[in-house]
């Protein structure tokens, strides 16, 4: 059945070599992007930030991931040091698992799976194990309020982010990420879909757990959260893992109502004359930027709110917006199909 | 495809086993989340991608969180893997033990005399056959779980209402 010819060695190797340039250029994005924020955030609030490693301070990245390194990486003795150890690494390799069904072109991809939407609300769920391990094995009081906090809000907003999402699959007919952003190829879904773009975005925010809903780490209540007993690499990982999950969520933002790498449409209008050259990359490239951009602003610009009120926002608002969102689209679409659907 | 599906198998078989026989509840449900993230990979591996990744979602990253959850709220400590230990002593084994065996035995029969899928017979199951059938032919079966959903839902509400404005 599978016979290894050389013609599919070749094709394996390349499909192997393509899925490690993408996962060391999302690593290399996430280390990069520490640097950028700090940059940016000092720009915005009239700073300077890290500017001296280097043209404009872009060697900070590389002095701090030598400090990290070679801090000593020390487990609290009261720690349970299994879990202690795995809570980072679950922390930074479950939402670089997602990354297996993000369609950058549409050669670039690892793969596309027919249930990818599934899988990335699934890896999502697993990474919530990141906190709650880490909160729990470093026992101690601000660790585990950190790790308590953090599973209620992310079950929370993963609740209605998955349903605000499924307007997108049923106007694609979908799950697979290649065929969502095909299905936008006349006009993108944010569009019919602006209820659930603006649910999901305050959703991947929450689950990326990034100001203003960074809470279970919050420093005036709760030292550094989940993550005050680690240092070195380990809370590296953490780190890491944290920005991995904004560039996620842009990339996720953009395929899901923002046409992935295809180039402007709206409302079966294309905006980019066909006589004009057409980069997927660039496409995708730069509106991921804006939406990782628009992330670092939202931190710059917001204050954190108070717990219950981002509980409350969570069941009493965005939950009902999220379902009434899917009655309209199921509506509109059973309104607009030509045959009365049968069974 | 065999390969990958013993591999999960074993792996889903010695962490179920470890998710019983561990002292320390949030190892056992660490073992238990193993388990059905490799329960999910044989999903996938037999032809059902959705079945696997609703697993994941479901039971691996929503209901063994609240697990995880309550234990933390606990705040358990060292006296509960004592009596853990206590609780799990050899003897205790051996009715549960027997029951299973008995369960074990009816398994390995109905295996043996037929209901035996060969890799070629497994097709591929998509979202939308799934949901044909579920919104089809068990509509009833939906609606009932639904209602079920809805009481447990009341019955949350009921608990944790607030009683200082009544």
């Amino acid at each position: 059945m599978n016979t290894l010819t050389y013609a599919n060695i070749f094709t394996i190797g390349i499909a192997m070599l393509k899925a490690i340039i993408i996962l060391i250029a999302t690593v290399a994005g996430a280390g990069l992007l520490s640097w950028i924020e700090r940059r940016v955030l000092g720009w915005w609030q009239d700073r300077y930030g890290p500017n001296r490693v280097g043209p404009f301070g872009i060697f900070q990245f590389g002095a701090d991931m030598i400090k990290l390194f070679f801090k000593e990486d020390w487990t609290p003795p009261f720690a349970d040091v299994f879990i202690f150890w795995l809570a980072p690494v679950i922390g930074m390799s479950a939402l670089l698992f997602t990354m297996a069904v993000v369609p950058i072109t549409p050669e670039w991809g690892i793969t596309d799976s027919q249930v990818g939407l599934l899988f990335f609300l699934a890896m999502a769920g697993v990474a919530v194990y990141a906190v709650l391990f880490a909160g729990w094995a470093s026992n101690s009081k601000y660790a585990l309020l950190g790790g308590l906090r953090s599973a209620a809000q992310t079950l929370s907003y993963e609740v209605f982010m998955g349903i605000a999402l499924m307007g997108v699959v049923m106007l694609a007919n979908s799950f697979s990420l290649y065929t969502i952003i095909e299905a936008q190829k006349d006009g993108w879904f944010i569009v019919p879909q602006f209820l659930g773009f603006c649910a999901f975005v305050v959703a991947g925010v929450a689950v990326a757990h990034r100001s203003p809903f960074d809470l279970p780490e919050a420093e005036q209540e709760l030292a550094a959260g989940f993550h005050t007993e680690y240092a070195g690499i380990k809370w590296a990982m953490f780190f890491v893992g944290e920005y991995v999950g904004v560039i996620l969520v842009s990339a996720l933002t953009v395929i899901l109502f923002f046409g992935g790498w295809q180039e402007p449409a709206l409302l079966g209008y294309k905006l980019w004359p066909d006589f004009l050259p057409v980069y997927p990359f660039i496409w995708f490239a730069l509106k991921t930027s804006i939406f990782i951009m628009l992330f670092i602003l939202i931190r710059a610009a917001l204050p954190r709110p108070r717990y219950d009120q981002i509980m409350d926002a969570g069941w009493k608002f965005f939950l009902p917006l999220s379902l009434a969102n899917l009655l309209i689209t199921a509506a509109v679409i059973l309104l607009q199909q030509p045959v009365a659907g049968g069974a | 495809m065999e390969f990958e599906f013993y591999l999960s198998s074993a792996i889903t078989l010695f962490a179920t086993i470890r998710t019983i026989t561990n002292t320390n509840p949030v190892h056992g449900l660490l073992y238990l989340i193993v388990s059905l993230i490799a329960v999910a990979m044989i999903f996938f591996i037999i032809g059902a991608p959705f079945v696997g990744a609703l697993e994941i979602v479901v039971y691996a990253g929503t209901i063994m969180v609240l697990f995880m959850f309550v234990i933390m709220m606990l705040n358990l400590g060292k006296d509960v893997v004592k009596q853990e230990q206590q609780w799990t002593a050899p003897d205790l084994w051996l009715g549960p033990g027997l029951l299973s065996l008995a369960l074990l035995l009816q398994l390995l029969y109905a295996i043996s005399t037929g209901g035996f899928h060969t890799a070629a017979g497994i097709t591929n199951i998509d979202v939308h056959q799934v949901s044909t059938t579920l919104y089809g032919a068990y509509l009833l079966c939906v609606e009932l779980a639904s209602l079920l959903l809805l009481a447990a839902l009341v019955a949350a509400y009921h608990l944790g209402r607030t009683t200082e404005n009544e």
